[in-house]
Formats: structure tokens, sequence, C-alpha cells
């Protein structure tokens, strides 16, 4: 209850103030901009008159002056000119992988049901991005980002609306975006360091933390970086899922410190927190004769983040060589039911859902480093482990029905991956990366992955986050 | 998690009723703008300088600290024409600063005020990194200089009527000796006209155009793209045919390349300050253009 009055007092706040502003300030900034035009036309042609009789007095009055004597330039005017910024991201891989990528699966993690398994064998495409962005108005800012998918499908990634107006550093976004927790959440996929995911991200967040919801972020008025957001949502995605509840189902809070040390160091860390809500959130299980068995949680879900990374580059010049220190912290508790149904098998062994108690404690971190040693070229390392940490599962514990062996997804296993990397930017819009990997994410089964990728950006030069 | 919201919100709430600061806080994307701004603006104001001049303008990133700088900027000074694409847009919208947002009198952009050259006829990034707006490296012309300082100075004046005067003095003051300083320095400049030079990036171009200086090569094979070893053995081939008196790079430019042609084709390679602080004698806009101009006459003799 509290939830959703907050949330519509924040948001009428944001808008109550846009709207009352809105008519006495159009007419206020055409009047300056009216007012503004006047003065400098003014300014140029006095300033213009002086700067011929200067260059007439030195006697050289003739080739310069005559090629500064054009008007001062106007933008364009066509009403094409409105079009949104548009922007397409071309992607693919060529993956060679030991393992079967269509079983992938990180042992000891409950499955998040998010795209988190490697790229397909042989060729594929990579999610072909389309972003259009462009003001709405004075007051806001719109995004939209569809994933063209290589099974033909469309997503929406990102659809936000942002507020530009707010006073004192606040700002307000709407709709569908990636979560500010952490560091890598809010970065697009394109504009990763390596080809994939870590492992954290995969096991704690299904690939990354997408909102459908508001969030309300807050610049401290300081020399030093402070940032504090919070976000109210949904909760639809892993570790929530769809309730079909009135109300707020998930949010998070986060905050980042950051700046530079010298003109060479830059640097930026946070904590973050997410609350989530599942209910019978289902995944796929194996028993212990190789039957399928559908597990489902219903429960509460809290996520701590802790997050850092530093840039060096001589002089703050990052064109010839720099160096980018990446590394994150994953701690998630569960508290809730589990249910076990393998009513499904032909012959199953139990034949009725079975419920009881689940809590645990899981956590997981990753560490990068990603040194360009001469322009366009960059070699990175990372390395992931996940922590399996400890699993109190009731249904196990009453010894009653089904035993460890029947939850084969939760064995007792702590993930291990090291991946190296080596990229090529012909320019600042293509990439090309070959990456290799050692992925102990299945128990008893390592992959050895190759793979080789594209990126390129076309249309407007986009800006990439820090 | 609902104790921590309103916690959040009280301390919001006790920091937006600090009052503002009486001086104008001026974020400047580049260093010649800052250093304008301080002739302009004397102690009336608190100017951050976001960039340095031994960094490449077109490969800032959109640092923690120029976000959190320009949070509380009334006024952003910088080139526009899209040099600050790759960086300005983000720190504009995580600022959280409407004042600083597009279209806002407290977002100066250099580039309205002037005549762009190099407007492409035809985009196509096959070209390489071309500006759809006209060549943004505006500032090594002393004319345009003088333009963007009237319209500078009438912009700090409208955002801070109460000092408007002392704003429009100094603007007076500075552009006499600016055009005193211009005129000496055409008059230095004389034996530049049509001097043929090797430059890096287009990045000379206005300051070319302004000495009647003639850009014969340049060293990246398409704006933005590294200088590759075959491009320099071909201007190398050129230069035996054609030589030029100079090669001429940036400070932020990488030298290797360069003083490897430098070295072949018996051209001296030098090295301008291209914007304040891009050398100890560049430390205001007269000593950039001071240093510039004696650093070229020093080759073309």
């Amino acid at each position: 209850m509290f939830n959703r009055n907050l949330i519509a007092a924040a948001i009428a706040l944001a808008f109550a103030g846009a709207a009352q502003a809105q008519d006495a300030e159009l007419a206020k900034i055409r009047e300056e901009i009216r007012q503004m035009k006047e003065s400098y036309e003014r300014r140029i042609e006095t300033l213009e008159k002086r700067l011929a009789e200067a260059e007439a007095t030195a006697g050289k009055a003739a080739d310069g002056a005559a090629r500064q004597a054009a008007a001062v330039q106007s933008a364009p005017a066509a009403a094409s000119a409105f079009n949104p910024a548009v922007s397409l991201i071309l992607q693919g891989t060529f993956a060679d992988t030991k393992q079967d990528p269509n079983t992938y699966q990180i042992t000891g993690f409950m499955a998040s049901g998010g795209e988190v398994g490697p790229p397909k064998r042989s060729f594929g495409l990579g999610e072909t991005e389309l972003t259009f962005s462009a003001s709405i108005d004075p007051y806001f800012r719109g995004v939209a980002i569809a994933a063209l998918t290589p099974e033909n499908e469309v997503e929406v990634e990102e659809a936000y609306f942002q507020t530009l107006a707010l006073p004192q550093g606040f700002s307000l976004k709407g709709g569908r975006f990636l979560s500010g927790i952490g560091y890598q959440n809010e970065i697009h996929q394109h504009a990763w360091d390596f080809q994939d995911a870590p492992l954290a991200y995969k096991a704690f967040l299904g690939g990354r933390l997408r909102q459908d919801g508001v969030q309300l972020r807050w610049l401290a008025p300081t020399p030093v970086f402070l940032e504090f957001g919070a976000e109210l949502s949904s909760g639809d995605q892993f570790p929530g899922s769809d309730r079909n509840k009135n109300g707020v189902g998930g949010g998070s809070l986060f905050a980042h410190l950051g700046g530079d040390i010298g003109a060479s160091y830059a640097w930026r860390a946070g904590l973050s927190y997410v609350r989530a809500t599942a209910q019978n959130r289902a995944y796929t299980d194996v028993d212990s004769l190789g039957g399928a068995v559908t597990d489902s949680f219903t429960g509460r879900a809290r996520l701590w983040v802790a997050d850092a990374v530093l840039k060096w580059s001589p002089g703050g010049n990052a064109v010839y060589r720099n160096l980018k220190l990446q590394g994150e912290y994953f701690r998630l508790r569960q508290d809730g039911t589990l249910t076990y149904d393998d009513s499904g098998q032909a012959a199953p062994q139990f034949g009725t859902p079975i419920s009881d108690y689940f809590t645990s404690d899981q956590s997981g971190w990753y560490g990068q480093a990603v040194w360009q040693f001469m322009p366009r070229w960059r070699v990175g390392y990372r390395y992931d482990r996940l922590h399996y940490g400890s699993i109190a599962n009731g249904i196990v514990a009453n010894g009653l029905g089904p035993t460890a062996a029947d939850f084969s997804l939760l064995a007792n296993h702590s993930p291990v991956r090291n991946t190296l990397m080596m990229d090529f930017s012909p320019s600042e819009f293509s990439r090309v990366r070959l990456q290799l990997a050692r992925d102990e994410s299945r128990i008893g089964a390592p992959d050895n992955q190759v793979f080789l990728q594209y990126i390129h950006s076309l249309g407007p030069h986009g800006a990439h986050k820090f | 998690m609902h104790r921590i919201l309103m916690l959040l919100i009280v301390i919001t709430a006790g920091v937006m009723a600090r009052p503002a600061a009486a001086a104008l806080n001026i974020f400047a994307c580049e260093p010649e703008w800052g250093a304008l701004a301080k002739e302009l603006a004397g102690d009336k104001a608190a100017i951050y300088t976001a960039t340095t001049a031994l960094q490449d303008p077109h490969r800032i990133e959109a640092r923690p600290s120029l976000i959190a700088r320009a949070r509380s900027a009334d006024l952003a000074v910088c080139t526009g024409a899209e040099l600050e694409i790759g960086w300005l847009p983000l720190v504009q919208t995580q600022s959280g600063n409407p004042k600083i947002q597009a279209g806002r009198p407290g977002m100066f952009e250099a580039s309205r005020f002037v005549t762009m050259l190099e407007i492409p006829a035809q985009l196509d990034r096959a070209q390489g990194d071309v500006h759809p707006g006209g060549n943004p490296h505006l500032h090594l012309d002393p004319r345009n200089i003088a333009k963007v300082a009237g319209a500078l100075a009438e912009r700090m004046a409208q955002l801070d009527p109460g000092e408007a005067a002392q704003y429009r003095a100094r603007a007076q003051a500075f552009l006499q000796r600016w055009q005193e300083a211009t005129a000496r320095w055409e008059k230095a400049g004389a034996p530049l006209k049509g001097m043929a030079i090797v430059v890096y990036h287009k990045n000379m171009s206005y300051l070319s155009n302004w000495l009647g200086l003639r850009e014969v090569a340049s060293l990246e094979p398409k704006p933005g793209l590294p200088p590759t070893a075959s491009h320099l053995s071909e201007l190398l081939a050129n230069l035996a045919r054609e030589p030029a008196k100079a090669i001429v790079r940036a400070a932020y430019n990488d030298p290797r390349a360069a003083e490897w042609l430098s070295e072949r084709a018996k051209v001296p390679a030098v090295a301008l300050p291209f914007t304040v602080g891009g050398n100890e004698k560049a430390q205001d806009l007269f000593g950039l253009f001071d240093d510039t101009l004696a650093r070229l006459l020093a080759v073309a003799r």
C-alpha cells in the first residue's frame, strides 16, 4: 500500500511541476530567444564592422574578410529535422563449443529463465539493435530500443521517457529500461568488453535486470560524483516473477560514487539492493531417473551488488593506450517455498506436487581487465566465480519424498570460468573480437569455447556510458 | 526498504533547501572556451574546464567527475557541431540539470556564431568520422574567437543580469586587445602565406584558412582513422615530389607517425599547442596564438 502511495506521489510531483510551469515558461523562453537573437545580431553586426575596420587598417581587408563576412549560420529547418536519431547495431558470431549450447546450465543455481546460454554453434546472428531517440519537448526525452532476434522476433529492449527539466539534480525515467544497479547492468551488449555476460549476471539476474516501472535518480551537488537512485517496478523479471497482483511488484535502490584521481585515473564504485517477490517461478530439472520435473519457487528474493571500475589512460587521453579494471560482487538470498512436480511424466515416482520450505544464500563475483596496448587493439582477461553457499531444501530434509539426487540443478557446485579476448576496432564504429573461454558452469562437463564476433554500428555517433 | 526510501527523501528535501551560489558557474567543454570565459567573466564566475589540451577532444568519456560538475553549472560553453557528441549528451541527461539542456540559454555552442568550414556535401561514414555541421576545430582562427567572445559575453549578461555591465565592459576591453593582437599576428604571419604543410588530422583547417597555409596531406588516411604504414609510405613518396615545409600536429596527437615521416622526408615536425594548456607558453588565448605563430615562423625560413 505504502509503495503505491509513494509511486503516485513521486509521479504526481514530477508531472505537476512540469505542467504548471509549462505555459508561462514557454512564453518566457520564446521571449528570451527573440531577445537573444536580436541582441546577437546587433553585437555581431558591430563586431564585424569593427573586424573589417581592424583588417582594413592592417592593410589586409581583401580575402579573409570576404570569406568571413558571410552571415552567421542558422540551423536547418526542414520538417525531417525533427525525426528522431536512428541507429542500428549489427552483430554476429562464429562459435565453436565443446558442449552443446542448448544444454547450458549453471549447476548449483536455480535457472533464471533468461537467455544466458552461449551463442549457437557455427555461424550465428546476434541481436540486431534498432535505437530511436529524441527530445520529446523541453521537458522529456524519449528512447526506444528494439532488438531483432535471430529467431525473427522483435523484442522491446528499452522504451522509456526521461525528464530533462526537473530541478535540483533529479531525473525521472519511466517505461522499460535497464536497471541502474551494478556497473554492467546498464551497458548494452554491443558495448560490453566480452561477448557474453559475467556468470554472476547470468545466475542472479538472468543476464541483466530490465525493469518495467519508474526510476528516480538524484545527483548530489558535490564536486565528487554522488548519485542515488530508486526504482519501483512490476518485478516480473528474475529473481522475481509475474504475480498478476496490483501494486508494486519489486524495487531497487542504488548509490554510486565516483571521481578522478589526477588527470589519468577515473573511477566509480557503487552499492545496489534489489528486492523481488516470486510466485511459482518455475524451471525444468531432471530427477534421479533422468525424467523431467518442474520445480517452482514462491517467496522473496533479496540481492546485493557491489561494483567498482577504474580506468587509466596517460593524461586522460584514451586514444593510444588505456586500461580498464572492473569487478562486481553479488549476493542473493531467497526465502520461501519450493514445489517439486513430476506429474508430467508418464511413470512418475511421486505423481503429485510436493512443497516445503526453501532458503538459499549464494554469492558470486567477477573481475576483469581490458588493456588497449595500441590504437585499435585491445586484450582482456576475465575471471568468473560463483559460490554455492548454503541451500536449505525442506523437501530433501524431511526425508519422505524426493532426495537431493532429484534436484540435479541444485547439486553442490561452485562454477568457475576463465575468459580471454582480443579485439580490433578498425574505427569507432566497427569491431571484431576473438574470445576463448573455459567455462565450468556445468558440473563435471567443462566447456571450451571459441567465439569470433563482429559488432558494427550504423548511424549517428552514439555516446557511450563511462 | 520503505524506511530507506523515506530517509532518502528526507535527505533530498534537506539538500534542496540550499541557496544557490552567487557567481556564475561555468562548465567549459574545451580549454579554449574555459580561457575565453575567464577573460570575459574574471572573478564573477567559477569555471570548470572539462578537458585538457592533451586529450583528444573527439574521444572524451562521460566520466563521473564531468557529470558531477555539470550538475551545478549555470552555463556550459562548448564548441558544438558534434565535436562533443561522444560524451556531452550523456553528461547533459545524467547531470539532471535543466539549465544546460540543448536549446536552453545555458547551453552555449560556439559553432553557431562563426562561419563553418568544410561542411561535407555528402554524408557517408566511408569518408571517415566526418561532422555534418562542418569542421568543428574552429578556435584556431582568432577572428572566430572575437565573434564567439561577443556572443558569449551577451549570454553571460543574459544569465547573470546583475553583472551584465561588467561582462560587456570586460568584453569591450578584451576585444580591443584581441584586435590589436590579431593585427600583430597577421602582420607577423605574412611570410606563412602559401606555405605547404602536412597535418595529422583535419584539426588545423581554420588556422590554415586564416594564415593562408596550404595543407597538402594529412597523416590520417581518413578523418578519425589512425595513420597506417602504407599511407605514410605513400605520403613519403609524394613529399619527395612535392616538398612541404612542416609536418604539423596538435599536442594531443601521437608524435610517432609525425616523427617517422619527418626523419625520412627531412621535413621538420612541429607540435602546436592546439589549445590553451598545450604547452608551457600557451597558458592563455594570447599565449596560444603567440606560440603557434612563433613555431610556424621558426620552420618557414
